[in-house]
């Protein structure tokens, strides 16, 4: 597979490191209710959808950033890919 | 009928007239006590037990292609129990105990062919990890046996034990474990199961579960709807998918693990070899064939095919132990989808869903689990109890820290 990296151009996916769907991006919060569970689910239940995944590649071999890929599960067809950065500033984190 | 060596003679001196289907192809009937959903081995092994072990009932196995069409056909065959944790040893322990009396018990040849696995030992650390490994194992009753390199080199004399970057150190052996011919499981499964009148349906898609006030009464397939007082699903490789119409999700991943196999040979490869520097497994068929893996591709995937650079890093292993086999041409190659789960052990429990079931995240180890994994849920299906040695493998063990994490990587489940 071929990672077309938004700084780099396209790249060997084995330069990669694949950590896995881009919703670990948000954190819960370790203060609000429910903490607990919250966690739980973040750390251990995925959709693992067969289709269209947004999913965090960190490019270790290269400039070692973080990226979001959207990529094909039955296909493997990589249809987006973002700086993760940007996502998660997008999606309102600050940090 | 009886398979026997009187019936093959009679066969052949009639001109093979006689065989029969080995099991019916049946429609759906309206409804069943239990409807095990996959006609996989797991799937069919469960529907066997089920009869043979729990009483008179009316089971159905509902399979969306052809019965044995998945991972029962795609894995390399090594059956073994060399695990170390509590939760899992004596399971596979109790699987390997159900390999070594199948064949009678099934009237079917599924070549069980105890040939022994030997675990490569290359440093100091790792033979201390394997002496403790194999100690767990003798006190859960499997066998384990820690070789010298001049024993392994009497037995494996084309092994490289003189490498510069992964000398073979020794080996942590279990002469128990071997091979089995994976698709004649699910063949004798199915037969044995039909046998006992269970129904096997293929062609047959659970597209939903039909559930009223929390409770479970059946499922919607393709070829209509199946009323169930159980219903089990055993369909590792798709739980996500399947599961999602019952509205769960899953502290599971879905990856794709490559297998391969080389040109046919003569024998030279006794038994199965692992190389504990890298990842690489071999085992020799009866065919002739080479049949090794390695690693999983390592991201989500439902492709049943992987990519090229696990490709080298399994040729690389291989080459690694023993070089002869860069002369042999790999003749195919092909993926199957594991349930790769948060802890890498997997999880054989009820739901939330009142006679609803759930067998999966067998990651890449199922296939020598069949027997005891189709007992153990046989079991939790027919009595509402889960089985002693399968009863760590619950959904909330996530939840409550009691992991069976055999490699501690944590859950991250590419790393299992």
């Amino acid at each position: 597979m071929l990672i077309d990296h938004p700084l780099l151009g396209p790249r060997d996916a084995a330069e990669f490191v694949y950590k896995g769907d881009a919703a670990l991006i948000h954190r819960p919060d370790g203060l609000a209710e429910g903490a607990l569970d919250a966690f739980i689910e973040y750390g251990y239940l995925r959709d693992n959808p067969a289709g269209a995944h947004r999913e965090l590649w960190f490019h270790e071999q290269g400039d070692r950033s973080w990226l979001v890929v959207t990529r094909d599960t039955v296909t493997h067809e990589i249809t987006q890919v973002e700086m993760a950065r940007d996502v998660a500033r997008r999606e309102g984190r600050s940090r | 009928m009886r398979y026997s060596g009187f019936r093959v003679i009679r066969e052949a001196l009639t001109g093979h007239r006689g065989w029969g289907p080995a099991w019916r192809d049946v429609a759906p009937q309206p409804a069943y006590d239990y409807v095990i959903i996959g006609g996989g081995g797991h799937g069919l092994a469960t529907a066997y037990y089920l009869a043979r072990e729990f009483g008179e009932a009316r089971i159905a196995v509902v399979e969306k292609g052809w019965i044995g069409g998945g991972n029962v056909g795609r894995n390399t065959t090594i059956i073994r129990s060399n695990y170390m944790l509590d939760g899992n040893e004596p399971f596979y322990e109790f699987s390997l105990k159900l390999w070594e009396g199948l064949e009678q018990e099934l009237n079917y040849n599924a070549m069980v062919s105890q040939r022994g696995i030997l675990n490569l030992i290359h440093s100091d650390a790792q033979r201390d990890a394997f002496v403790r490994r194999g100690n767990a194992m003798i006190l859960n009753g499997a066998d384990a046996e820690l070789l010298s390199t001049e024993q392994i080199v009497a037995r494996y004399p084309f092994l490289n034990t003189d490498d510069a970057r992964f000398p073979i150190k020794g080996g942590l052996a279990q002469h128990r474990g071997g091979t089995v011919r994976h698709d004649a499981v699910a063949w004798g499964y199915a037969r044995a199961a039909d046998r006992r009148g269970v129904d096997i349906i293929q062609n047959c898609e659970v597209t939903g579960f039909r559930i009223e006030n929390g409770r479970c009464t059946g499922v919607e397939t393709s070829r209509g709807f199946i009323g169930a007082r159980k219903v089990g699903a055993c369909v590792a490789g798709s739980s996500s998918r399947l599961m999602a119409r019952a509205g769960m999700r899953l502290p599971i991943e879905s990856h794709v693990l490559q297998a391969f196999v080389s040109e046919g040979l003569k024998p030279v490869l006794p038994g199965v070899i692992t190389f504990g520097a890298g990842h690489f497994y071999c085992s020799q068929s009866d065919k002739g064939g080479l049949v090794f893996g390695g690693d999983i591709d390592g991201y989500n995937s439902y492709a049943q095919r992987g990519n090229l650079p696990v490709v080298e890093d399994v040729c690389e292993g291989g080459m690694a132990i023993f070089p002869m086999l860069g002369r042999a041409r790999i003749l195919r190659m092909w993926g199957g989808i594991m349930d790769m789960s948060m802890d890498g052990s997997p999880i054989i429990d009820r739901t939330h869903v009142d006679g609803l079931y759930f067998n999966g995240g067998w990651c890449y180890g199922g296939f020598k689990a069949t027997p005891a994994s189709g007992f153990a849920y046989a079991h939790l299906l027919a009595t509402g109890q889960p089985h002693p040695t399968a009863a760590a493998y619950r959904f909330d063990r996530f939840a409550t820290g009691r992991m069976i994490d055999e490699k501690g990587m944590g859950n991250q489940p590419n790393l299992h």
